[in-house]
């Protein structure tokens, strides 16, 4: 309209109309703030927005800098990969949960492995004692991961493991297991974890030093970008970074940091931008904060489109689109009346995907208490099905695009990242920041920051300190037998007497050797497998090799 | 007289990599003016009792997420009285089902404290165990 001006306006509405109220009646709080603590105004406008260029910027789904997202038709062309990790006990239980879920109408697996497998050792290990089968599944050999994609045929599903210091051997089984269904290794879909950077700030299954352990990275990479091009060889993980504690800001800054160091690795080796960065791949956590969290997964994707072509001069568009992986935030789950942690999954589950990701879990209400049940684990995946087919948010690519506030969260979010990476270069890049102990730092000071906030009732979380109820629901939970470990160990000597252990032998001592030259090691982990050889007996040799991380003192 | 500092062994047992609250927990104590020691991870039964030992600590506070406790918590339980050291008291926190917290009490475990639980609550238990 003719003689109004926005700018004075607004300023007249701040003054007079807003700020006539909070003078009277006041408002809630002093300050109102993200949980990575940026400031929240009491509106936003189109004065928030006056400095973006909506096309260099945003620009249209499946465009740079993929603000809106990585393809153009978004959950048009299908959903999300509804993908929820499981994996207990034995191979076979773990079996009959997977086809369990892909009846129930998951659309891709994903594998948790128990801690021994996870750091290397084989099940009658002396430190595997009493964590075999507990937080997943035990594999020893390959036998293990026959019996674990028994009548799963690997060509018709993609399957994310979550591996990362023994990565290459439970690939290398992966592989071989396929070859054994007379799958081709080219057909097989998935990811595997394999992102060493954060176990050691925030995940803790670290086995190697960092400079092995890049290697053994960039020997998977080089080796999938020739043999298995449709397998992504790294999920970048900001999601136990953030469970660790820190805020949306930092999990994403740390994460990226970690990016650009696993990108710098394989450029070192000689490798072509091109050639592997179309194969990273991302894992981020959904916290409670609903905006803030979409304008997060939308900041992540404009930084690493300008991250790839500004830093590492990537070309193909594909080196340059952050495709991601969602889980909701297990620390958000509460032990007090659970069956609240179905709506708060709903709300997580819900800005992951207004935020666009390509795959989601969605834990279950009880697993504050335990591990979940098959019934609360059927919840999780339901809350999936209902954003999908009901809520109607999947019908338009980035719903939320243009809201004033979302579009300036996402470039306060993208400019405070800028600050922590630039912190990091100065510091050396992140293997050195990791190794000053300014990572975890930055995380523990959060994480306090945060226990303390919600002590003061600063922050609160209902059922906890408040809207508290004295009694306490009983719940059912999932008891893993102790006699499986003893099975595991049983099947695991059977299998050791009767395998060609001349053929092993000969297998350990040249990936030893390889170990301690040059070389790739995928292929001999490969050979060894297949003679049935363990994933403590390569990860012994490795350890000999390499040494073991120690993790220092923060 | 100048009262005594008292000192807390927090443990990490097992393979499970869940620092978050054993660090939160290890901070706030020390805040409250104990003197802390962290573990760090993976610590075997054995490596715990010693370093208890040889710490001279009044309490230990095991901290584990990965469902491991039924095993180990009786390791740790048996070695500290094999080893005359059971007047620690012991305390633990964690993801540690309802159903498993008898058990681990009749053992000796003096509290087993739940997700939600506050710094003071941990505070408040150890100085009424410890100081009475």
């Amino acid at each position: 309209m003719a003689g109004r001006d926005i700018n004075t306006e607004e300023q007249q509405w701040l003054e007079s109309t807003y700020g006539k109220v909070v003078n009277k009646v006041g408002e809630r709080k002093e300050q109102f703030s993200t949980d990575s603590g940026i400031g929240v105004k009491p509106l936003y406008t189109p004065l928030d927005f006056a400095e973006k260029d909506y096309l260099t910027d945003l620009n249209y789904p499946g465009q740079y800098p993929f603000t809106r997202g990585v393809y153009p038709t978004m959950y048009r062309g299908r959903f999300w990969t509804m993908r929820q990790y499981a994996g207990f006990g034995t191979a076979a239980e773990s079996n009959k949960r997977f086809r369990y879920l892909l009846e129930k109408g998951q659309t891709g697996l994903s594998v948790a492995f128990d801690l021994p497998t996870q750091i290397g050792y084989d099940s009658d290990d002396v430190m595997a004692r009493g964590e075999v089968g507990k937080v997943g599944v035990a594999i020893d050999t390959l036998a293990d991961m026959e019996t674990l994609f028994d009548q799963i045929p690997l060509d018709q599903v993609s399957t994310s493991m979550t591996i990362n210091a023994p990565a290459a051997v439970l690939l290398a089984m992966y592989i071989v297991v396929a070859e054994k269904q007379g799958v081709d290794q080219a057909k097989l879909a998935g990811t595997i974890q394999n992102d060493i950077l954060k176990e050691y700030i925030a995940r803790g299954t670290y086995i190697f030093p960092p400079v092995p352990s890049l290697r053994l990275i960039t020997d998977i990479f080089a080796y999938c970008s020739q043999n298995t091009p449709r397998f992504n060889t790294i999920s970048i993980s900001g999601y136990h970074i953030r469970e660790a504690g820190a805020n949306a800001v930092q999990e994403l800054a740390f994460t990226l940091a970690n990016g650009i160091e696993y990108v710098r690795a394989a450029l070192d080796i000689g490798m072509d931008v091109d050639d592997f960065a179309p194969r990273l791949s991302f894992f981020f956590n959904a916290q409670m904060n609903l905006l803030e969290e979409v304008a997060k997964f939308r900041a992540a994707r404009r930084l690493w489109a300008q991250i790839m072509e500004e830093r590492f001069g990537a070309k193909k568009a594909k080196s340059k689109t952050l495709r991601f992986h969602t889980q909701t935030a297990g620390s958000a789950l509460t032990a007090q009346q659970p069956q609240n942690n179905v709506i708060r999954v709903t709300l997580q589950a819900l800005a992951a995907v207004l935020g666009g990701t390509q795959s989601l879990h969605t834990n279950s209400f009880d697993e504050a208490l335990g591990l979940p049940t098959e019934e609360s684990v059927k919840i999780a995946l339901r809350t999936q099905q209902v954003i999908a087919h009901e809520s109607g948010v999947a019908e338009t690519a980035d719903p939320l695009g243009g809201s004033y506030y979302i579009e300036s969260l996402t470039e306060e979010i993208c400019r405070a990242v800028e600050k922590y990476l630039d912190k990091i270069d100065q510091l050396g890049g992140m293997a050195q920041a990791i190794q000053a102990g300014y990572v975890q730092r930055e995380i523990q000071d959060s994480a306090y920051k945060t226990q303390l906030e919600i002590e003061r009732k600063e922050k609160i979380v209902v059922g906890v300190n408040q809207f508290i109820d004295e009694k306490q629901t009983e719940n059912e939970l999932l008891q893993v037998d102790p006699q499986l470990e003893k099975d595991q160990k049983r099947g695991l000597a059977a299998i050791k007497s009767r395998r060609n252990n001349q053929a092993v032998q000969d297998c350990l001592r040249a990936i030893k050797k390889t170990a301690q030259e040059d070389g790739n090691l995928m292929p001999l982990i490969i050979e060894a497998v297949g003679y049935y050889t363990t994933l403590g007996e390569i990860c012994g040799v490795l350890r000999e090799v390499f040494g073991e991380y120690q993790a220092i003192n923060v | 007289m100048a009262e005594q500092k008292i000192k807390v062994l927090i443990a990490k047992p097992g393979l499970d990599g869940h620092d978050r609250g054993a660090r939160v927990i290890a901070r706030g104590l020390r805040e409250a003016g104990m003197e802390v020691v962290y573990t760090g991870l993976r610590q075997t039964p054995e490596q715990i009792v010693r370093a208890a030992i040889q710490e001279d600590v009044d309490v230990i506070g095991l901290s584990i997420l990965s469902g491991a406790h039924s095993y180990l918590f009786p390791e740790i339980m048996e070695r500290l009285k094999k080893e005359g050291a059971d007047d620690i008291t012991v305390i633990a926190g964690g993801i540690i089902p309802e159903q498993d917290v008898g058990a681990l009490k009749e053992l000796g475990v003096k509290m087993i404290f739940n997700p939600g639980t506050s710094i003071q609550e941990v505070v408040d238990f150890i100085k009424k165990e410890i100081q009475g």
